[in-house]
């Protein structure tokens, strides 16, 4: 040590690498790892001990049959409901970024309407729509002659009306994702497809959806999930579903919460697996933008994200 | 060279009918009028460079060209055919989108910021517009693909996506991919001018052979250099009319109007 201060003596750099390196302790990081640790025990405990949840009939009920026939249905309703608000949703995105008018004006309405209303109004409303739609015909036109006719609740199931209440309602929402992809495709994009003689319709379908999807994936991997769960709602008119099963069963034996917990753990399992595919499809639509995204297989999506 | 009288019947371009015959052509957007009756003639063979100051209105005469754009009055022909209208009966009836799209795959345009499509190889690039609209098989566009990507120096870049291509790479592709189409004209919107310096020549060299190939071209460009050696004409735009044109070392040597020579003053 020097005796008198010597502004300019070099401090103790990284570059010696002879001396021994003290990490930095994060002190907080075990603090607060010791706080979630206790509340952790103390709430597994509370509820692992408390007679009300009767854990032996959450058992009972989790790989019931019923539970089983209503997983299926949920699982298909959030399928068909997904394809028809993406098949919908696309075109009705089309029409309002269309230049015809009437178009623009009916893909509006439609989605304020839609987007504009409850979906459990939307649901009940489907639902019961034999009530003041009673038959469902086709007649000629301008004639008595009635080619088709049956009732409504004949027509309408209720896992049809469940259908209908959640698909045509994601149609609404899908749209004006895509429509945001769409806008978000620089317009060079658009002129250079048009250049080399593409029509408006191959330029769509070749140059800005396969675009637009990156956009357009990580908000449709959340209206999945809401899908999967609004599904739930759909209980209002009996839909067969998970929480239609489960609800009736509480309904007789009164076991609401393990009946509650049963379709919780049923709902975070498959919120879980759709992460999968979701995350699959942003890697395949990264291709040519993300660095080192090109093409991947299926595989390499169900391993964790590489830190970069 | 003596063009035809404006009302000529012309179904098609023959080998010496004008490319672009631009007669009057007016353009506005809302209020303001940005071509205010322009007057040009591209023959086949010919190598026409478009000067002119910032604002002056030469990407929308290109994008005119490339029936892009409508025009507001005048007379616009391009390879024979009205731009956007089709002449019937002493009529012009406007075209569909469809109709247009396909007077378009005979003009190739090249733009300043490349526009490749992002999503598909320097290759899908180039075959796009032959599987697309040419219907062309996939293994014979491929061919020709690579050909083409040879010819603009980037055989062995095939397989990489745009984002892995230099700016001066990628301009490249995008000429290829705009000769894919065996165009009869090709359109360039300043192709250097997004480009770092280092990478201007490389992209000149591939249009120069272009032109020595008699491709027809309309080449608006600041490379004053660029158009004294290879340009036939050289045309001055400014504020929607063109002010001069004729022979470039004319035009760009001894300018005869002001607005040439203060702009040439500033860009040499
Ligand atoms: N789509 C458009 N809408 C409104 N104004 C436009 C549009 N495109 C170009 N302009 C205007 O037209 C003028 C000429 O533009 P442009 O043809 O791009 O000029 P240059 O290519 O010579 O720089 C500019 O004032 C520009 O703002
Ligand atoms: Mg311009």
């Amino acid at each position: 040590m020097p005796t008198t201060v010597a502004p300019h003596e070099p401090a103790t750099t990284p570059t010696d690498a002879q001396l021994p390196v003290v990490p930095l302790r994060h002190w907080g990081r075990f603090t607060v790892g010791a706080l979630v640790l206790a509340v952790s025990v103390w709430f597994l405990l509370a509820v692992g001990r408390n007679p009300n949840l009767d854990w032996p009939t959450v058992g009972e009920y989790l790989f019931a049959p019923l539970t089983f026939r209503g997983l299926f249905v949920t699982v298909w309703l959030t399928f068909a409901g997904m394809v028809m608000g993406i098949v919908g949703g696309t075109v009705v995105a089309v029409m309002r970024l269309s230049s015809n008018p009437v178009l623009r004006v009916v893909a509006g309405v439609y989605i304020w309407a839609f987007r504009g209303t409850p979906i459990l109004i939307q649901i009940i409303f489907w639902g019961f729509l034999g009530a003041f739609i009673p038959t469902i015909s086709v007649t000629v036109p301008f004639t008595d002659v009635v080619l088709f006719s049956a009732p409504t609740s004949q027509l309408v199931p209720a896992t049809v009306a469940a259908l209908l209440a959640l698909g045509l309602n994601e149609v609404a929402y899908a749209a004006e994702i895509v429509r945001a992809g769409i806008q978000s495709i620089d317009k060079g994009q658009t002129e250079a497809a048009k250049s080399l003689g593409l029509t408006p319709a191959q330029t769509l379908r070749r140059v800005v959806l396969p675009q637009a999807m990156r956009v357009i994936v990580p908000p449709m991997g959340n209206e999945t999930l809401t899908m999967l769960k609004t599904t739930a709602l759909v209980s209002v008119i009996a839909g067969q579903d998970l929480m239609s099963n489960l609800q009736a069963v509480y309904a007789q034996n009164f076991k609401v919460i393990p009946l509650l917990i049963v379709a919780s753990i049923w709902f975070l399992v498959l919120t879980t697996l759709l992460t999968v595919p979701q995350r699959w499809l942003e890697q395949r639509f990264g291709r040519g933008v993300d660095p080192g995204a090109t093409r991947r297989p299926l595989s390499r999506a169900l391993m964790p994200r590489r830190t970069r | 060279m003596t063009a035809p009288a404006t009302d000529a019947p012309l179904a098609h371009a023959g080998p010496e009918d004008p490319l672009v015959d631009a007669r009057g052509v007016v353009k506005s957007f809302g209020s303001t009028q940005v071509l205010q009756g322009i007057d040009l003639a591209v023959q086949p063979g010919q190598v026409v460079c478009l000067l002119g100051p910032s604002g002056s209105g030469k990407s929308t005469f290109l994008r005119c060209v490339n029936h892009l754009e409508r025009i507001d009055g005048g007379r616009l022909l391009v390879n024979g055919h009205d731009v956007g209208y089709e002449k019937r009966r002493g009529k012009l009836y406007e075209l569909s989108e469809r109709r247009i799209a396909r007077r378009r795959a005979d003009i190739g345009m090249v733009f300043q910021r490349f526009n490749l499509f992002p999503h598909r190889t320097a290759l899908e690039n180039v075959m796009e517009g032959p599987v697309v609209v040419r219907r062309r098989a996939r293994t014979e566009a491929a061919d020709r693909g690579r050909e083409l990507l040879d010819r603009v120096g980037l055989a062995d870049k095939a397989s990489s996506y745009p984002s892995q291509l230099s700016g001066g790479q990628q301009q490249r592709v995008a000429i290829a991919r705009a000769l894919a189409m065996d165009p009869r004209l090709l359109l360039f919107d300043e192709p250097t001018s997004a480009l770092d310096p280092e990478l201007v020549g490389e992209v000149l060299d591939v249009m120069r052979d272009l032109a020595a190939d008699g491709m027809t071209m309309l080449v608006v460009t600041h490379e004053v250099g660029f158009a004294r050696e290879v340009a036939d004409v050289a045309a001055f735009m400014a504020d929607g009319v063109i002010v001069e044109s004729g022979d470039p070392r004319q035009v760009l040597g001894d300018p005869r109007h002001e607005r040439t020579q203060s702009f040439l003053a500033r860009v040499l």
